[in-house]
């Protein structure tokens, strides 16, 4: 990537710029979403819809963003190159993040696409609420994990 | 036309993931770990989206209807209860354990397919045991 190199003073491992051009570009996907097909780009609620586990959105737009995703994600490997990803140490963190991660974000109705970047930017007062509830208890999750010794 | 607007928007989605690095487990549980070794790049993420959906909210406010149909479909609920705290909670939890929110956990299936695999896999299934329960 021909991206100027910008690091933080005390956080040489950020990528503050890779961040906010990515960035836009997920607020440029909702900005799309909304202005063109009128609903929020919510990943948890269109990918229970794609696979027919809740009603609302229109299937079809539902599941050609949910393929989206990876499409684009495989873009920009094909494009770009490979990306780092570090992910947890063994199953058992994967299948319990994902198992909670489902129940949570179908009843709380929205995760960090939903409430985060399209509720948040609304200034609704519900994903605000949401936003700060689950960005605690990820940060108390991590530091209690870490507590324990199962750091990664 | 609404279905292609869709794939559109899903794939600037996933191609911006890839970009801010959010598809690194390590590094989303680095943005977690503010008592740790703190990674700030996710709220550059965040602040990048904001500002573009902001700019957005405000067009649609001046629109009558979105380009591909009659009207727009937007939440309309506004109290805060125990549901939404208590989903939000959980999905704190589980985003803490594996890095993972869904966004980056399904565009991780073009990138790192088992592991992902097996983080959706465990979502839907959470997903549909919500279902099951919720009746």
């Amino acid at each position: 990537m021909i991206l100027p190199q910008f690091s933080i003073a005390g956080f040489p491992d950020a990528q503050p710029v890779e961040g906010l051009i990515g960035g836009l570009l997920i607020g440029l996907a909702g900005a799309i979403m909304l202005l063109g097909n009128g609903r929020i780009a919510g990943i948890s609620g269109l990918t229970a819809r794609t696979l027919g586990l809740t009603k609302g959105t229109p299937w079809p737009i539902a599941a050609t963003f949910v393929l989206g995703l990876v499409v684009g994600a495989g873009l920009f490997l094909g494009i770009v190159g490979p990306i780092e990803a570090t992910f947890a140490p063994g199953w058992g963190w994967l299948i319990a993040g994902g198992l909670i991660t489902g129940i949570g974000t179908r009843l709380g109705s929205g995760c960090t696409s939903g409430h985060g970047v399209c509720g948040m930017s609304r200034l609704s007062p519900r994903s605000l609420a949401a936003t700060a509830t689950f960005i605690a208890f990820g940060v108390i999750t991590v530091t209690v994990v870490n507590l324990l010794g199962g750091g990664w | 036309m609404r279905a292609l607007i869709g794939l559109i928007s899903g794939v600037v989605f996933g191609f911006g993931l890839a970009l801010s690095g959010m598809m690194d487990p390590k590094r989303v549980r680095g943005f977690l770990d503010l008592f740790g070794n703190w990674d700030p790049t996710l709220a550059f993420v965040m602040g990048g989206a904001l500002i573009v959906m902001a700019i957005a909210w405000r067009i649609q406010a001046r629109m009558h209807r979105p380009v591909t149909c009659e009207n727009f479909s937007l939440p309309g609920t506004k109290n805060i209860d125990a549901r939404l705290l208590g989903g939000s909670a959980l999905f704190g939890i589980g985003w803490g354990l594996a890095g993972l929110c869904p966004g980056p956990a399904i565009a991780s299936l073009a990138a790192n397919f088992v592991p992902a695999l097996v983080f959706v896999v465990a979502m839907v299934a959470g997903m549909a045991l919500f279902k099951l329960a919720d009746r």
